[in-house]
């Protein structure tokens, strides 16, 4: 019996907080009440082992049936049998301190589990964890062992996987790769060093002159005159960026040239290798799962954790996003559910090693129960048509024939997609448009990036869906045949077991619709809602702060319109033609040095008040605020600052505009911080600010200075602005509000949440075309 | 020949179709048979020398008062107070009757010795008027040696430091006025009289006042009380304000009131159509019709606002009269009812009534939905001596596009009044018992009216209260081409035709309705026996 065998044992995990390590634990808490569970953990930036397990582990929604089983004795349980190992498989010896070490000795099944499972990880992440973390455990293990003097038998059982079989055809065998047809010799010492050494080299290449210009063309692009912080913190991101995805395709293109499909293959099957060199060491057992989804019967049917291969795929399809995947129709999809491959790993350890070690196990369904890829398909669409997705208007979202194209097919019409998109979005970005014209931008880049991962989907997982190899099972079967009945309906792991069409439809999409978080039924707008969250939040008088910008936040009018109609308030009426027609004619090269600097074209304006008499300005101030600002300004713009003030919150207003242009509005906000221009000992102005102007990355640090002058929270504050210039006050405030939005604010915003408000001028009256000054 | 007295047209199948006002255009409507059409009397003949009678006027004043030349003396503090820019509608042809009587009082006050005269507009919570529009009404010589001066002044009712408490009527009434005005030796006020509610005591007692006196009669209780307020014996507004004119008096203030009256000629020759019944309309005045009402129909609202506010009216004087406030009035009014007043008979299940681009609070600006349903159950509605024309529990048609527009400069407080208050009640009781105190005392909303040109923050409330009196006696508002979702904030139904509006309406006042249809422009008033 299984449970007696591994009864008393002592078994030490890794990768427990992953999919299969989390079904593991669980299963060995729940069917073996006698065993110890040692659970190797990476601590976490701000976590302990012992918190993350608690966290990530404990707490998912696995253990519902443990804990309602076991009631108040639950916590208990936990804490006499799981024991936490704070270290990792990327550091030799595992990082672990002495007690552990002498707890590991002690242990009598080691499985290790842990792995990036990620078909798209950097090369060198893949291999520190996939290919040297095997040989890492194996290696503490043996040390441990021989430093604190312990004999007694030890089992080492390694999770692989089928797909180390890689591309090639046929029947896959429970063999040590070595011993397969499909051999190649590699020395995996040297694929190890190589690996490590392309990030350097690709960490070099980033910082070429060429490549970073390309960084702060792309960072300008995307942000616009948003100041230099927010751009240089926006390159090195996009630099990190930039070295991740060079690090991907260099695992992608190693291992597609020795015969892989992905960096996650290959470095399994090299992982495996540079294991079984020690099997004269440790005695070993692989089990290499297929692909592993949602639970068939245990913990629950359905219970998945995180979102996986497939998943994505199936919601991009039935969101209609997906339009084709490229298969074979008669081709084998392997897949199998988690609670098996569990059940085997429980079967392996409580049967021990095989000698001459090693054992191989594969946990397929290919030979045994194939799924045809034409009936998933099937179920799929079927499924879906029956129980769709609802669009954000409440609409169904219609299903779309699945016709198998080849990959190549779907691949280059996706592309061309997005390469169109990609040109759509930047011409348009060009366009000096906002409000709800810069929605439809937004939407061109949301439906772009929709392609995008799609497409990324069709690269990476369309092997899986043309694989032709059929994974053997011979030893697992042996091992099922070898149980009693009680272990076997326990530990049930024979793949014929599996009916398909009450999996997939029963089982497992039901569980990946929960776990996708879309719309399953035809309720309007939930955006609706997440505005009304958001704008209950900006309105509740927890808030301290709202602060202001005032150009097309407030009034859609800018310090050009303020200049022309001030200049030309007492020029006769010809002249105020011509002064139009010259401004008229500068448009172009002031929008090219607004955009490029925001405090150069500022000071370009103050310097055009030079010898203007401040008490005539003031004057005309007020006519310009009467005459041409309010009519100009956002109605509900200045409802919304009043009602921050009647909620008690501390309104400011902070602004390039001049102080005289302002004074009107004074009364509305709690302070106005804006420029002030220099007066002369001639009593007449200089062209000069007497401060920097309070834009871009000034405007944050203004705003924070404020902030803790009057002992506010910025975490607490609100602010409004309308470009990305506005991005570093934008960024520092708990909660940011983008005022008929640029198109690039407007994507950034919708990227992070942010709330959007959409103002317009008051409605009736007469277009103004020109900003001329005229007394009402 | 003297001018027709006013006519009531009952519809028969040979009428031509009716002329509506609707906004910034018209409707030709084709009333059901048996309708009644009030048309108002003809314009009364001017006074043949306007400049003479003036001077008749403030040498042989009227009750208990001397001649003006003999109230003037060196060395005296003079104040003259003048109506503004709400009156008349619309403003009229340069000069104004206002320019014309100012300029006499100057030269009269230059002629005696009287340096220190101050000019002040009697704003109350109006708007504060704009330069072009003070030289219209004053004319540029009075403007330009008083404004540069500092001598032409605009009543402020929130400065603290220009009002003076006059003290408590025999009611409790507060009485706070302007402080240059009450405290000159004489204050003179030119009025116009349009409509039978302006003029008298409410002059000075409205067009001078702070907030803190006007609410004593400008709010739901006395407005519902006035019935009309069209008809000072009747109006509880009426009355509040002569018990302060009369303890203003009493205070020691020293009044010379001049009002006059304006014949009914509204609109210049382009526009004659609108002056003349639709059967007596010439070919000249049919082709006038189609071309201006395609024109606007085809324009975009502003630019129909614009050119329609740019009509300047050929009013003509027909009286003017000065001395002491209460005997000035009683003629004033003779005058008044014998240009405006038609005798009807018997009340009507459903009014209608076309409501034009212009009222009283949207001179040179946007008229907002809280300004045309003050302009219907407001003004146009309370157009009646004795009961009003529509039974109670009858049905009002207004025709009127009634967009969702503002003028953020003149009605800022009206955005919000529209946004926030109307969308939570429509009910004048309750809008004034939970909103009226904060958007009175609202700093923004004071600041934009001391020194800006926007109305009073409280002053859309006011509209609303005018309106309080045709809401408690209707049975139903229905907005004939207005804009849906604009009328149902307003409290009302919209409908999209005639036949459409008379069906609903229908519904409340049950089949077979009687109509009587309010003929306008020009202005009338209607005096009916029940």
């Amino acid at each position: 019996m299984i449970v007696d065998r591994l009864s008393g044992k002592a078994i030490f995990i890794t990768g427990s907080t992953g999919f299969l390590g989390t079904a593991l634990v669980e299963k060995l808490l729940r069917t073996i009440p006698g065993c110890q569970l040692f659970l190797l953990t990476r601590p976490g930036k701000t976590s302990t082992a012992t918190e993350r397990i608690q966290k990530e582990i404990l707490k998912n929604d696995c253990f519902d049936i443990l804990r309602k089983t076991l009631g108040d004795r639950f916590e208990n349980e936990i804490v006499s049998r799981i024991h936490p190992i704070s270290g990792d498989v990327i550091s030799d010896g595992l990082n672990l301190d002495e007690h552990d070490r002498e707890l590991l000795s002690h242990c009598d099944v080691i499985i290790h589990s842990a792995a990036s499972v990620s078909f798209d990880s950097p090369l060198d992440q893949a291999v520190e964890v996939n290919l040297c973390g095997p040989r890492r455990v194996a290696e503490a293990v043996i040390a441990a062992r021989k430093d604190f003097g312990v004999t007694k038998p030890i089992h080492l059982i390694a999770i692989s996987t089928a797909y180390v079989a890689g591309r090639r055809r046929g029947l896959s065998p429970e063999l040590p790769l070595s011993e397969t047809p499909f051999s190649i010799e590699l020395d995996w010492r040297s694929e190890v060093k190589a690996a490590r050494g392309t990030r350097a080299d690709v960490d070099l290449r980033s910082r070429d002159p060429k490549i970073l210009e390309q960084f702060r063309k792309k960072a300008a692009n995307e942000l616009g005159a948003a100041g230099v912080p927010v751009l240089v913190a926006k390159q090195e991101k996009l630099r990190t960026q930039w070295i991740h995805d060079e690090m991907v395709r260099a695992g992608i293109a190693r291992a597609t040239s020795v015969g892989w499909p992905d960096a996650y293959a290959y470095t399994k099957a090299l992982g495996e290798k540079a294991l079984l060199e020690k099997q004269d060491e440790i005695p070993i057992s692989i089990i290499r799962p297929s692909i592993i989804e949602s639970a068939m019967l245990e913990p629950r049917p359905g219970w998945i954790r995180g979102f996986r291969m497939a998943e994505p795929i199936i919601i991009s399809y039935a969101r209609g996003l997906l339009k084709e995947f490229p298969g074979v129709p008669e081709g084998v999809i392997d897949v199998i559910p988690v609670d098996m491959v569990a059940a085997a790993i429980v079967a392996v350890a409580a049967q021990g090693p095989r000698d001459p070690s090693p054992e191989i196990f594969q946990v397929a369904s290919g030979s045994r129960n194939p799924l045809k890829y034409a009936t998933l398909v099937n179920h799929v669409r079927t499924w879906f048509q029956e129980h769709p997705l609802y669009d954000a208007d409440g609409q169904p979202i219609m299903i779309p024939d699945w016709s198998f194209p080849g990959r190549g097919r779907v691949q280059s019409q996706l592309e061309k997609t997005s390469k169109f998109l990609q040109a759509l979005e930047q011409a348009t970005g060009m366009l000096p448009i906002r409000g709800n014209q810069a929605e439809f931008i937004v939407d061109i880049e949301k439906k772009r990036q929709a392609v995008d991962s799609a497409l990324g989907y069709v690269e990476l997982y369309g092997t899986y869906a043309e694989t032709d190899a059929i994974f053997k099972i011979d030893n697992l079967i042996g091992l099922y045949d070898s149980l009693s009945k009680e272990d076997k309906a326990q530990f049930s792991f024979d793949p014929a077991l599996i009916h398909w069409e009450s999996f997939i439809r029963e089982v497992h999409l039901p569980s990946v619709v929960e776990h996708a978080r879309v719309k399953t039924t035809p309720t309007k707008r939930p955006a609706k809602s997440r505005t009304n969250r958001n704008l209950n939040l900006i309105l509740s008088p927890d808030r301290h702060l709202a602060v202001f910008d005032l150009e097309n936040t407030i009034i859609s009018s800018n310090v050009v319109d303020t200049y022309a109609w001030l200049a030309t308030r007492r020029l006769p009426k010809f002249q105020k033609a011509l002064f139009a027609m010259n401004l008229a004619l500068q448009g172009p090269s002031l929008l090219a040095l607004d955009r490029k600097d925001r405090g150069d074209f500022l000071r370009s304006f103050y310097r055009k008040y030079e010898g203007a008499r401040p008490q005539r300005l003031e004057k005309d101030s007020q006519e310009f605020f009467n005459a041409y600002l309010l009519k100009k300004s956002f109605p509900a713009a200045i409802e919304r600052v009043r009602r921050h003030k009647s909620l008690g919150h501390k309104t400011l207003l902070i602004t390039g505009a001049l102080d005289f242009v302002l004074e009107p509005l004074k009364p509305l906000f709690d302070d106005i911080i804006c420029a002030e221009l220099e007066v002369g000992d001639n009593g007449l102005y200089k062209g000069r600010s007497l401060s920097i102007p309070p834009t871009g990355e000034a405007r944050a640090s203004i705003l924070a200075k404020y902030a803790s002058e009057h002992s506010l929270e910025l975490s607490e504050s609100i602010a409004y602005a309308d470009s990305t210039s506005d991005l570093p006050m934008l960024e520092v405030v708990g909660y940011p509000v983008c005022v008929n939005p640029e198109p690039k604010l407007a994507a950034i915003a919708r990227k992070r949440g942010w709330h959007i408000e959409q103002w317009s001028k008051a409605q009736g009256l007469p277009p103004i075309y020109l900003p001329i000054g005229r007394s009402m | 020949m003297s001018p027709r007295p006013g006519f009531i047209l009952e519809v028969d199948k040979s009428t031509p179709p009716t002329l509506f006002w609707h906004g910034e255009g018209f409707r030709l409507e084709r009333l059901p048979t048996g309708s009644r059409v009030i048309y108002p009397p003809e314009a009364q003949p001017p006074l043949k020398d306007p400049l003479t009678a003036i001077y008749s006027a403030l040498e042989n004043p009227v009750g208990d008062s001397s001649p003006l030349s003999s109230l003037l003396f060196p060395d005296m503090r003079l104040t003259i107070a003048f109506d503004d820019l709400s009156l008349p509608l619309p403003s009229m042809q340069s000069p104004d009757v206002r320019q014309l009587v100012i300029e006499q009082v100057l030269d009269l006050a230059a002629s005696k010795g009287v340096d220190d005269v101050v000019l002040v507009a009697a704003l109350a919570l109006h708007r504060r008027m704009t330069e072009t529009e003070l030289r219209h009404i004053l004319g540029d010589r009075v403007y330009d040696s008083f404004a540069k001066m500092g001598r032409l002044t605009q009543h402020d009712a929130e400065d603290p430091s220009n009002l003076i408490h006059l003290g408590l009527t025999d009611k409790g009434e507060d009485v706070e006025i302007n402080k240059r005005a009450a405290t000159s030796d004489l204050l003179i006020y030119v009025n116009v009289n349009l409509v039978s509610m302006d003029g008298g005591h409410k002059s000075v007692a409205t067009g001078l006042a702070s907030y803190k006196s006007l609410r004593h009669h400008h709010n739901v209780k006395t407005m519902v009380h006035s019935k009309s307020f069209m008809d000072r014996d009747n109006s509880q507004l009426h009355s509040s304000n002569w018990r302060m004119g009369r303890l203003i008096k009493d205070a020691g203030v020293k009044i010379f009131q001049i009002e006059t009256t304006l014949n009914t000629n509204t609109f210049p020759d382009s526009f004659s159509f609108l002056q003349k019944r639709e059967w007596e309309w010439n070919i000249r005045d049919r082709a006038a019709f189609v071309a201006s009402s395609t024109a606007l129909q085809k324009s975009p609202p502003w630019l129909s606002r614009k050119v329609l506010h740019s009509i300047r009216s050929p009013y003509q004087l027909t009286g003017v009269t000065a001395g002491e406030v209460e005997a000035v009035h009683d003629v004033t009014i003779k005058n008044v009812y014998k240009q405006q007043l038609v005798e009807v008979h018997g009340q009507t299940d459903i009014l209608t009534m076309g409501l034009p681009y212009i009222g009283p609070y949207n001179v040179n600006s946007i008229m907002n939905p809280v300004l045309v349903y003050c302009l219907g159950l407001g003004y146009f509605f309370n157009m009646y001596r004795g009961v009003p024309l529509v039974r109670k529990g009858g049905v009002l048609i207004l025709s009127h596009p009634t967009r969702r527009e503002f003028d953020p400069t003149f009605h800022p407080s009206y955005i919000d009044f529209f946004d926030n208050v109307l969308a939570d009640t429509t009910n004048p009781l309750e809008i004034e018992s939970k909103y009226e105190n904060a958007f009175a005392t609202d700093p923004w909303y004071i600041h934009l009216y001391r020194t800006g040109h926007a109305y009073h923050g409280v002053h859309p409330f006011y509209m609303w209260y005018w309106g309080a009196h045709a809401l408690d006696h209707l049975g139903a508002v229905i907005i004939l081409g207005g804009d849906p979702k604009t009328v149902h904030r307003l409290g009302f139904m919209s409908a999209t035709t005639m036949s459409d509006a008379l069906e609903m309406a229908q519904n409340v006042v049950g089949p077979d309705p009687t109509l009587t249809h309010l003929h306008s422009p020009p202005l009338l008033m209607a005096d009916v026996k029940a």
